[in-house]
């Protein structure tokens, strides 16, 4: 089971997150300041010979709610990416160098799998967002990859709910319900139809 | 952020006031929330980011109250807030706006209300109500996109209590023309499913049809709902394994459209899914997993090792393999798969391979032997994660030979890992196999010394218990337990001498009591020494106060004479007036003790003497006398915690919630303060365990508790109980634990061809030969270890006593039980024929012979099983008898027959064979029922060809709508292998109901008691004149119900779950339906009673 979503800039600063399990609002400061500093500590520079710190967290079972929870958090993602020498981050993907997306899953998850839906979610946000990165390019700024990179960043930074729209299609309840692009981004294209009309 | 990104961001505002293009409206829509996310972006302390966001949620606050907000300034308004609450700051007043929005915005609006609703609140909260009439109606809506907004968040977020009032709109959804509404209805349905499963029971037959739809996304969806069912039941499912196969089949050979691939993979995640449902279904199932084979076989061949996504499929597919039962020629191509994700360069795939070898090494430890020289390797690999994973490996395949160098390898680990979590569960697998396999005394207590010191105080605090435990009990050997004791003290002693300032406090505690109790052992040593080595410890600073307490007590047993009486009493007495209580009790006993020298000649006798058990009334006996006088004066009776708090809670008085946890805390203070040593914590903490607990120790611990009668428990004050059930727990548990078996069981696995190259440096070679050691015994590599098996140095103790009992209950069953007294009655002597009976073991009969003896066991034998049925039953009525599962010779039907004040479970077991079957039992155990023996003696033997019957009375312990009863009959044919078969036993609730005759006035007192009530409409009767009474009558016909009363429009019933939990009924006609409101005082009845009034009122 996924136990939450997270997005994070280089800075670490939250973008998004999503719990698929109850946590209190102000434990959530700590556990993301946590995985992010597990994904984090690889910096752009380094190559796989520096040793990673490994991600694994535990939530105390504070509350009734958590305590019925298995406790025990491993971010997938950090451990895969340490393979993938052109991997920068969590999640590889040219035009989202500068945000990172991270689910974190049991430990008993196929982690592969879940590193693939994250490959997976960003390709869907890319599909959906790179008419507005193509736009960016004709408005005169500089057009170089990274601009376009940042065009896709700042997409994803001002339209929260749009990114939350897209989650809510792909996973519910900590379960991956749709994986076909075509079909996850169909409710929103829908909407989007609606309000321009 | 970068300088380049700053420039970005400042450029941003022009780009916006480019917008009117299309498309760009998302950008110009977030302006407020782009100023926002710019603003904390620039910030650099979270004191300003605090400051900043305050203001923020002021002046949101403003905007969504006033009146002239419009819908879409209020969907930004929302979003800031998500925003803000994603960052930790609480936004709790615009979740009403949230649910205002849902409610009266269109299109995106909505769509954003709904999300802040799912985002903001939680499952309990009680705003969520206000959020049913909006689904409702949008759920009605001709809007598409509507409805698609109300099912997903029906699925994500809904209150339990108010599934029936959209329940039948949403299975309405199921026959939608649009997939993506079906598709959704699912999942709002598997919503329902997990939260309140009883709700959606009558909707199976449709979660078929989902699995069956034409559409792959609706299939896909229904399997998260069989994912979950066959977690629960693997049983109930297994007639759908040819569905998944299929549906597998067609996935894998590519029958999907093309937009489900990934990456050129058709459906990667829907593949991983059925093939963690196929290995669900397999497992230890045989005729199941050859449906699977060669479907298996297909994935293990297409997926070709060329993408991640399909390394994850093949890993999913090797653990199913290694699940379900085995096929040498899958479990070939297995291994080889592992084999090349082990081997493979990718780290990726190298941790995948590692993680597949420890799932399958238990199963064929062979396989390790195999990669021992990657596994080396990916010992001193850089990445922690795979030399963890390796480590968990190592775990796994330890034995007595190989104990020491894992061991090395994990101390090794553990020296430079800084994280919390690794440590803890390091250090607790080191002390585990220390404790299993220890070679010998100076390994023990030196590896014990570095777990102590690295562990420190994050450390589970079972470890140093079990420690004490096991230096204090000692083992076989008296010579043994000394020099073991001997060696601690010793090594204590040097450790102190040295620097002492360094050790966390749990090893500072275990120091100090292993010195006060064992220093005297070490004759040379002088107690004054010791005491001065105490001494400096309790003027360490960081020393804690619990850590003092234990270095006091240790002197209380150390001050015997001369200067360790003088240190005692200058070490007492600045402690005297200290702040903590506990230290300050501590240090007047021993204060007390320095200045009496009669006491201490008395109490602190040296040597053996000393050692003589305590004897500890942990009943309270003593106390009896005073609580009857206590209850005779008018005292109320002592009850426990959680029954006052449920009294508390029925009364419907204030919550009480923060004093409630009052009692629990002072309870486990003052059994830190009673406790006089660390090894007595079990005990002192067994003044609160039941009784239970307590026999469980009794044969173990220093504490003689036997003869003691046992009055007080967990439960309060305990009444008789049978004599009878303490016998059965004094059963010795299990010394050597399955693990161990398993290993020796090992030993004679087929040698691996070995795969060292002669590359391999020597080192490595020998690392490799001490750690794969024992695995196998004909392996070439045992050549450097000591071949022959070592002997088990230390008895293994479970970890914490509580957790005992599960292994302790597996045993009962096993044994020679007294529990079952099973009535053999009517027994019908048949001449014996000669036919040839073929022993299978364990009762893995197959197939074949299953499916014959079944045909021939069917119709033919219901007739004359029933007239085995014994006289004072045959005249009432019974269900029909059904198989329930057969051995070699025996078979067994069951049927119910309802009495009037119980239900009577009776088994037939039919010995086919001509050969009478010895040592039969039968075991059945239920979650939900009560189960006792109706008769008196049990079947012990089955003559060839004969009927015994056993009968079981069973009420029901926690109703559902279907009950069901496991069991497990197990005997002896002839002088052949023990047989064993497991079954299962469903019965209706229904079958547990009887009328209850009461009066309207009785009624209405027994409906304001009941608190647990349920309400929903049924289906009315209407073929007669009288609607009412006709519904009333069928109920009351097929569910052995009372009719009260029946005034014009309402009718009140009433009926008894058995022995004597009464369910009342009011029913009233309303719109053409029936209103039917229930109440019991038992949680759950309602809910059950109500299901089945809905289906025989469906079925008439």
């Amino acid at each position: 089971m996924i136990k939450f979503v997270l997005m994070v800039n280089r800075q670490g600063q939250t973008r998004l997150s999503r719990y698929y399990q109850p946590v209190e609002l102000n434990r959530r400061a700590t556990l993301e300041a946590d995985v992010v500093r597990c994904c984090l500590s690889r910096k752009k520079e380094q190559v796989p010979e520096v040793n990673t710190t490994c991600g694994l967290y535990t939530l105390e079972p504070r509350s009734a709610t958590v305590l019925c929870l298995p406790t025990v958090f491993v971010c997938g993602v950090q451990r895969l990416q340490t393979g993938l020498p052109s991997v920068r981050g969590p999640v590889h993907c040219g035009r989202c160098d500068r945000l990172r997306a991270s689910i974190t899953c049991h430990v008993s998850q196929n982690e592969l799998s879940i590193y693939e839906l994250v490959h997976n979610f960003v390709e869907v946000l890319d599909k959906y967002f790179s008419r507005v990165s193509e736009l960016d390019v004709s408005f005169h700024l500089t057009n170089s990859s990274f601009l376009k990179t940042t065009g896709f960043v700042l997409q994803i930074m001002f339209n929260l709910d749009r990114v939350h729209i897209i989650l809510d299609e792909m996973i519910q309840n900590g379960h991956i319900v749709e994986t076909n692009k075509s079909r996850i981004l169909a409710p929103l294209t829908a909407l989007d139809k609606m309000t321009s009309s | 952020m970068s300088d380049v990104v700053e420039k970005t961001l400042t450029a941003l505002p022009s780009l916006l006031s480019l917008d009117s293009q299309p498309g760009s409206t998302k950008l110009s829509s977030t302006s407020k929330l782009g100023s926002l996310i710019r603003g904390i972006t620039e910030l650099t302390s979270k004191h300003e980011e605090e400051k900043l966001i305050q203001r923020e949620l002021v002046s949101i606050k403003e905007q969504v109250s006033s009146p002239n907000t419009s819908m879409r300034q209020m969907k930004d308004l929302m979003v800031r807030a998500i925003y803000c609450e994603m960052l930790g700051y609480e936004a709790s007043f615009s979740y009403i706006h949230a649910i205002k929005l849902a409610q009266q915005g269109t299109a995106l609006e909505k769509r954003v209300g709904y999300l802040a609703v799912s985002l903001f609140l939680n499952e309990s909260h009680e705003l969520l109500l206000l959020l049913v009439n909006t689904v409702l109606k949008d759920l009605q809506s001709t809007n598409l996109i509507e409805v698609c907004m109300a099912l997903t968040v029906v699925s994500q977020i809904f209150p339990k209590d108010m599934i029936p009032a959209i329940l039948p709109l949403v299975e309405e959804k199921l026959n939608h023309p649009k997939e993506i509404i079906r598709r959704k209805a699912v999942l709002a349905l598997y919503k329902f499913y997990l939260i309140a499963p009883n709700q959606v029971q009558h909707i199976h037959s449709k979660f078929r049809l989902a699995l069956c739809d034409r559409d792959p996304g609706v299939m896909t969806a229904s399997l998260h709902i069989y994912l979950q069912m066959i977690q629960e039941n693997p049983e109930g499912y297994k007639d759908l394994t040819t569905s998944f196969v299929t549906i597998l089949k067609q996935v894998v050979g590519g029958k999907l459209p093309m937009d489900f691939n990934y990456r050129s993979v058709p459906a990667p995640w829907l593949q991983i899914q059925l093939l963690r449902i196929l290995s669900l279904l397999g497992k230890n199932d045989q005729s199941t997993s050859e449906i699977m084979y060669e479907v298996l076989d297909e994935s293990l061949q297409r997926a070709e090792m060329n993408h991640n996504i399909t390394y994850a499929i093949l890993y999913e597919c090797v653990k199913c393999i290694y699940t379900i039962h085995p096929k040498s020629e899958l479990l070939e191509k297995a291994a080889k798969c592992i084999g090349n994700f082990v081997l493979s360069p990718k780290m990726n795939l190298k941790y995948l391979g590692l993680k597949a070898l420890t799932y399958v090494v238990q199963q064929d430890p062979k396989l390790a032997l195999q990669h021992q020289m990657t596994i080396i390797e990916c010992l001193d690999h850089y990445d922690l994660l795979i030399k963890r994973e390796t480590l968990e490996l190592l775990f796994r395949i330890t034995n007595a030979q190989n104990v020491t160098v894992i061991v090395e390898k994990m101390l090794e680990f553990l020296s430079t890992s800084k994280d919390d979590y690794t440590t803890t569960d390091l250090v607790g697998k080191v002390a585990e196999l220390a404790e299993k396999y220890a070679p010998d005394n100076e390994w023990f207590i030196e590896t014990m010394n570095t777990v102590f010191s690295v562990g420190g105080d994050t450390m589970q605090p079972d470890i140093p218990n079990n420690f004490l435990k096991l230096l204090c009990e000692g083992f076989d050997s008296v010579e043994e337990d000394r020099k073991l004791r001997l060696f601690a003290v010793d090594s204590y002693v040097s450790l102190l001498q040295g620097k002492p300032g360094n050790l966390p406090q749990r090893f500072l505690q275990v120091i100090s009591w292993v010195l006060g109790e064992y220093s005297h052992l070490r004759e040379e040593l002088d107690p004054a020494t010791v005491m001065r080595l105490l001494v400096k410890l309790l003027e360490r600073k960081q020393t804690s106060s619990e850590t003092k307490s234990y270095v006091l007590m240790a002197m209380t047993k150390l001050c015997r004479s001369g200067e360790g009486v003088s240190i005692a009493q200058e070490v007492s007495e600045s402690y005297s007036s200290s702040m903590d209580t506990v230290l300050r009790q501590r240090a007047h006993e021993l204060q007390h003790l320095s200045h009496n020298l009669e006491l201490r000649t008395r109490v602190l006798l040296p040597g053996e003497a000393g050692l003589e058990p305590l004897e500890v009334d942990s009943s309270l006996s003593f106390l009896d006398g005073f609580v009857s006088e206590a209850l005779a004066a008018g005292a109320a009776p002592y009850k426990p915690p959680h029954q006052r708090q449920e009294e508390l809670a029925q009364a419907k008085a204030l919550s009480l919630e923060p004093y409630s946890l009052a009692l629990p805390i002072s309870m486990s203070s003052c059994s830190i303060t009673d406790r006089q040593s660390p090894t007595l914590l079990s005990m002192s903490s067994g003044l609160s365990g039941d009784s239970t607990d307590l026999s469980h120790k009794g044969g173990s611990t220093t504490l003689k508790l036997d003869g003691v009668k046992r009055v007080w428990g967990k439960e309060g004050y305990l009444a008789q109980r049978e004599p009878i059930e303490e016998a059965q727990i004094e059963v010795p548990s299990p010394l050597r634990s399955p693990i161990q078996q398993t290993e020796t069981g090992n030993s004679h696995s087929p040698s691996p061809a070995p795969t060292q190259s002669p590359e391999h440096e020597p080192e490595k070679q020998q690392l490799a030969s001490s750690l794969f050691v024992g695995l196998s015994s004909q392996s070439s590599v045992c050549l450097m270890g000591k071949s022959e098996p070592m002997p088990q140095r230390f008895r293994k103790k479970a970890k914490g006593q509580s957790s005992t009992s599960a292994p302790t209950s597996n045993s009962l069953i096993s044994l020679p039980s007294t529990v079952d007294h099973l009535l053999c009655t009517n027994l019908l002597e048949k001449t014996p024929e000669l036919s040839e009976v073929h022993a299978a073991a364990n009762g893995t009969c197959d197939v074949e012979a299953a499916l014959v003896s079944h045909e021939d066991s069917n119709t033919p034998q219901d007739l004359c099983l029933s007239s085995h049925l014994p006289a004072e039953l045959s005249e009432l009525f019974h269900s029909e008898i059904s198989p329930l599962c057969s051995t070699q010779s025996l078979h067994l039907s069951a049927c119910y027959v309802q009495k009037e004040d119980s239900l009577i479970l009776v088994i037939f077991i039919t010995n086919s064979s001509d050969f009478a079957v010895h040592d039969v039992h039968v075991d059945l155990d239920s979650e939900q029922l009560e189960v006792s023996c109706a008769s008196d003696s049990p079947v012990k033997e089955v003559r060839g060809c004969c009927v015994a019957v056993c009968q079981y009375s069973l009420t029901v312990k926690r109703p559902s709508a279907h009950v069901t009863v496991a069991g497990m009959v197990s005997h002896q044919l002839h002088i052949e292998t023990p047989q064993t078969a497991q079954f299962s036993y469903e019965l209706p609730l229904t079958s547990f109901v009887r009328p209850l005759k009461v009066s309207t006035e009785e009624y209405g007192r027994m409906w304001l008691d009941f608190t647990h009530d349920t309400k929903q409409n049924l289906t009315l009767i209407n073929d007669g004149e009288e609607p009412l009474t006709d519904t009333l009558t069928v109920l009351k016909k097929k569910l052995q119900l009372h009719i009260v009363e029946i005034i014009g429009m309402e009718g009140i019933v009433a009926c008894r779950l058995l022995p004597d939990q009464p369910c009342l009924m009011h029913c009233r006609l309303h719109a053409g339906s029936l209103a039917v409101w229930m109440r019991s005082s038992l949680p759950d009845l309602p809910d059950c009673l109500m299901y089945h009034c809905q289906r025989s009122l469906t079925e008439h």
